[in-house]
């Protein structure tokens, strides 16, 4: 037997991730590192033109270039030309237009995919596709959501005939309940907010090999996806594979954000083609490509309309949007507003709420899930409207928050959206940060400012944000009309020298859930961190899963691996029980060993349990051989983070620019796993909120042409471009799921956007400025000061 | 993104350098840090034939002090000029500058020469070297010219240096005493081109500014001189009103573009806001 190190108390420290080494030093296998001998490279020419009919493709041409082996349109791709599925079809009637993974004589959008070659190598596939001829003859584009819904308007789908892909409504309270509520105001506020359209940006481009393996058929797919499982089921549904036949690994990934959660064209034209030729192929993008044909995120107009009392109490939410589909639906493209749908009344209580949304197809880029998920859109929303409802009421807005707020005593709380909140403490985190940030301090000083008539004005922005993970209940899914359930799944085996492999469904792409989850299955077996390995990310080694999205990942799948560890433990005890001659109710189990209440002499290792498992001499009767377990767990329900994000913001009246000054946040996630990881995420979500309030956008022009296709004019901010935050926590674990966790993977992202376009419009509230567009570029502040200037005089 | 093929050169010396050139034709091109060359020919907006990387031509390296110029080789790293003692001390301007361009894996690998000889409007360094009326050295097939700053930028991305020349080194006058200089830069992000970028040196006597350099990065196809606020600043005391009030015709003679982050009217309006700003800190005011 191995020295057997002791177990020490895992869960809550903050353990360095066990990924970093090959993550950071890139010692590890990305899908593109992967090297298969005879693999065809693919090329996929795309379309330069927002709408065209394609009226001459001859991929001919590209045969005689050096290296090619075959070139394909949608004439030559014939059946093999699969369309990409959507899996949420969230109203009866919602048009859902066909989507092919090469385009049938039509273009949609800037980057649809339009010809293929297959090479010997990258860069001869790359050079092949200038062979290929292919003539466009424009269609009007429509790129305004607005328009496209006007009668008259050009139709991305002619076949249609309506942009409009679904219009969803949610009256919790019964029709006529928000227009009741409203009656009795004293004052209604109703704004547009422009939610605008991002690019993931993830740091490795999507990738994909697939390749025949064997001679049984089997064929894999290698692909830079946060979704093996899911894809799995997809590739077989829309390529004809036999399901069991086909084994998706997701190697070391990238970063995703949902970017990689999907089943994208390139991956069915991969599958199609290794399938039908027998031979490896492989596909990686450029930055460029990526930008055009990776879903985009967000994109949504936001009508919405708050009704209060003039001493501030709210009566009720009323919220209209149109939510750009892009140029066709992908994996759950139409669902992406209901997700947030729900989160409107946020932490607010209130007395009826009132939602629809309007789905809208446009000749651009497909939007689907980006880091969080129609939830920013909700909270910026919420979060911008409660500014303006204290600036009409005369109110300190942290004050009017404080009014409204569900108490901590009041939990459960089951919102006028019709969730029911597990549990949160609002007055506590907002204590906290209010204390760090200073709060009174810096309100103070920007008296001060105002008066002088400082050019610097000093802005202060707040966020009480809440938002919903754990995805999903399989019922509550089902009833969305969502296909697939919420479920995820988790094996645990005790190797024979008492080291652990864990078997997840989730698939880590980055954050650092090997560690994590070793921490859970550490001190639910008692064996150190180091001696357990996590399996994760390939359908053969891990065949039942949901993957990675929407903060599930701890929140569900943590409860997966708690079930099977405690699963394990009750095998290994009646082992113990037998070989110590005691009954199973007689031993305690602590730090990895049994021992004999009363007799603490008498005492067994779980690890030497496991190789009398192994073993199997001497097993009580009728207990099978092994020491594992397996757990599928469907949550109870959603999860409920919360937290109070503060930014101060100099605003330059000058220039337009601002500045952060200082960003402070109380996240309360419930449970802390791994506080180093937890903080780690926060940093990042807070750069990808604070990017969308003042740097990035995707841009198109009319003729559908996407402006911002390199990281030379969509700016994705870096470090220097970022304060240093203050980050801290308040702990209410969640009540739902037996780990006390909430989930961390998107809090900073959702909760920083309104703090930070609050403190922009706090600073500049005395000019007369009630809103900055985003991204709040300085020439947008300028432009909009000026405006309000002018507006006043 | 993969290039188009192209054959690659590495010259000894300026000569070579020049034969290469020559003996490539009209589609051969110098490449020293590679920092701009590089992303055209992966988005293949360039397809040269021959790349000529003379990045290692001791020659165009170095940088030394002539007594009342500074003469600096073009394929000095943004790193190696930034961080040298002579050009901290005689050219502060220039350091101040070179320390905005980019990131640091830019400034290790970018070169000063090629960030001029690449023309490129929004670049840093184009309109310091206006401002301090630098002088270039060109070699070619016919042998060595001398160009003036003015001369040097032509239009958007071309400069005077032809097809089969090589840009050798830049010479940047001292400026003596009572000289203060500063590199106002606006950008988007920490990393990003300038929106417009103001190079100031200003010479201060008893209160009073006496002369005034000022060169605007961005503001046109090629970095300009503010010439209209360098007259109005002379003799007006060192104050930030007064200089504020003189930089109100920064825009004057500007043929300002509009893009995604700024248009012309913004950055119009930019001009004259960092002119006064880079005026006042190189005055001291």
């Amino acid at each position: 037997m191995t020295e057997l190190a002791e177990h020490v108390a895992a869960v809550g420290r903050p353990l360095k991730r066990k990924e970093d080494a090959r993550l950071l030093t890139g010692k590890t296998q990305w899908t593109d590192n992967i090297q298969l001998a005879g693999a065809l490279h693919m090329a996929i020419l795309r379309s330069p033109m927002g709408h065209a009919k394609i009226t001459k493709l001859d991929v001919s041409g590209a045969l005689k270039y050096p290296g090619v082996e075959a070139a394909y349109g949608a004439d030559e791709l014939g059946d093999l030309n699969g369309s990409v599925p959507c899996v949420w079809p969230v109203t009866d009637d919602m048009v859902a237009p066909d989507f092919p993974a090469l385009a049938k004589g039509e273009v949609r959008h800037m980057g649809d995919c339009v010809a293929l070659v297959l090479a010997g190598t990258a860069a001869q596939a790359a050079d092949a596709l200038e062979g290929i001829v292919v003539e466009y003859s424009a269609l009007p584009a429509v790129i305004d959501m607005e328009e496209a819904i006007k009668d008259g308007s050009p139709l991305v789908h002619s076949d249609k005939g309506t942009n409009k892909c679904y219009t969803y409504k949610l009256q919790p309270q019964g029709d006529g309940a928000y227009e009741a509520a409203k009656a009795k105001a004293d004052v209604v506020v109703k704004r547009r907010f422009v939610n605008q359209r991002l690019i993931p940006a993830f740091m490795e481009p999507r990738a994909v090999v697939a390749s025949p393996m064997g001679t049984s058929g089997e064929l894999t797919i290698w692909s830079a996806t946060q979704v093996p499982h899911v894809l799995r089921v997809l590739l077989a549904l829309v390529t004809g594979v036999s399901e069991n036949k086909l084994r998706v690994v997701a190697p070391d990934v990238g970063g995703g954000f949902g970017g990689k959660l999907q089943c994208y064209r390139e991956e069915i034209l991969c599958v199609a083609l290794a399938n039908k030729l027998g031979r490896p192929i492989k596909w990686n993008e450029t930055r460029s490509e990526d930008m055009m044909a990776t879903h985009h995120g967000r994109d949504q107009l936001q009508d919405i309309e708050i009704a209060a009392t003039k001493d501030g109490k709210l009566l009720g939410l009323k919220v209209d949007l149109i939510a750009n589909m892009g140029a066709y639906l992908q994996i759950i493209t139409p669902g992406i507003p209901l997700l947030g749908m729900f989160m409107y009344p946020a932490i607010y209580k209130m007395d009826a709420y009132d939602f629809s949304c309007i789905g809208v197809f446009t000749n651009t880029t497909p939007t689907d899930a980006y880091r969080g998920a129609g939830r920013p859109e909700a909270t910026y929303a919420i979060e911008r409207i409660m500014d303006e409802l204290a600036h009409e009421l005369g109110m300190e807005p942290m004050e009017l928050r404080k009014k409204n707020w569900i108490k901590h005593e009041e939990f459960p709380y089951t919102t006028a959206a019709g969730l029911t909140y597990d549990s949160g403490n609002y007055e506590a985190a907002t204590d906290k940060a209010m204390a760090l940030f200073k709060y009174d301090e810096l309100r103070a000083e920007q008296v001060k400012r105002r008066a002088s008539g400082d050019k610097v004005q000093l802005g202060i922005g707040i966020s009480t944000f809440t938002e919903m993970c754990g995805l999903a209940p399989s019922r509550t899914l089902g009833a969305l009309k969502y296909v697939a359930g919420g479920w995820e799944h988790c094996t645990i085996r005790v190797l024979p020298t008492g080291k652990v492999e864990l078997v997840t469904g989730t698939s880590p792409h980055g954050q650092g859930h090997e560690t994590a989850w070793s921490q859970i299955a550490s001190d639910t077996l008692g064996i150190p961190v180091d001696d357990i390995e996590v399996i994760h990310g390939d359908t053969r080694t891990s065949p039942y899963g949901m993957d990675t999205y929407g903060s599930r990942s701890l929140a569900v799948g943590g409860q997966a691996i708690l079930r099977a560890g405690e699963k394990v433990v009750e095998k290994a005890r009646l082992i113990a029980a037998h070989q110590l001659e005691c009954s199973a109710n007689d031993l305690e189990f602590d730090n990895g060993v049994f021992r004999v209440k009363g007799d603490p002499s008498k005492e067994k290792a779980i690890q030497a349990v496991a190789f009398e498992a192994f073993s199997a001499h001497d097993l009580p009767d009728g207990l099978e051989p092994t020491l594992q377990a397996e757990s599928t767990v469907d949550p109870q329900d959603f999860s409920y983070p919360h937290g109070t994000h503060l930014c101060a913001m100099e605003v330059d009246t000058e220039t337009g620019k601002s500045t952060i000054r200082s960003y402070v946040c109380v996240d309360d996630i419930g449970i802390q796993i791994n506080p180093l990881i937890v903080e780690g995420q926060v940093h990042g979500g807070l750069a990808q909120g604070i990017a969308q309030a003042l740097y990035e956008g995707a841009v198109y022009d009319s003729d559908g042409q996407l402006l911002t296709a390199s990281f030379a004019d969509y700016l994705v901010p870096s470090a220097p471009d970022l304060p240093s935050f203050v980050t801290d926590h308040t702990i209410t674990p969640s009540t739902t799921n037996p780990l006390g966790t909430k989930g961390v993977g998107e809090a900073g992202a959702i909760a920083s956007t309104p703090a930070v376009i609050n403190a922009i419009v706090d600073a500049l509230r005395p000019y007369g400025v009630n809103d900055v567009p985003m991204p709040a570029l300085p020439m947008t502040v300028w432009r909009t000061l000026n405006a309000a200037r002018q507006g006043g005089k | 993104m993969i290039p188009s093929k192209f054959d690659y050169v590495r010259p000894n010396s300026v000569d070579e350098a020049v034969a290469a050139l020559k003996a490539g034709g009209e589609d051969s091109k110098v490449i020293t840090g590679g920092q701009s060359m590089l992303p055209l020919l992966r988005l293949r907006l360039a397809a040269p034939s021959v790349l000529v990387d003379c990045a290692r031509i001791d020659e165009m390296k170095g940088i030394k002090d002539n007594g009342d110029s500074v003469t600096i080789g073009a394929a000095s790293t943004h790193w190696d000029v930034l961080n040298n003692e002579i050009v901290k001390t005689h050219v502060k301007l220039l350091a101040d500058a070179t320390a905005t361009v980019a990131d640091p894996q830019v400034r290790h690998r970018g070169t000063f020469g090629g960030a001029l000889a690449h023309g490129d409007p929004a670049g840093d360094l184009p309109a310091v070297v206006v401002a301090l009326d630098a002088t270039f050295e060109i070699a070619g097939a016919k042998g060595r010219r001398q160009v003036t700053a003015k001369d040097f930028f032509v239009d958007y991305f071309t400069t005077a240096v032809g097809p089969d020349e090589i840009l050798v080194s830049v010479t940047i006058p001292k400026l003596g005493k009572g000289w203060g200089t500063c590199y106002e830069k606006f950008n988007r992000s920490a990393n990003g081109w300038a929106i417009v970028g103001v190079a100031a040196a200003v010479k201060v006597e008893g209160g009073k500014i006496t002369e005034a350099r000022i060169g605007l990065t961005n503001c046109a196809s090629v970095p300009v001189r503010a010439s209209s606020v360098e007259s109005a600043l002379k003799g007006v005391s060192a104050s930030a009103t007064e200089i504020e009030s003189a930089s109100q015709s920064a825009a004057d003679g500007t043929r300002a573009t509009s893009d995604l982050g700024a248009d012309k009217e913004y950055r119009e309006h930019l001009m004259r806001v960092l002119t006064a700003r880079a005026v006042s800190c190189a005055a001291g005011a």
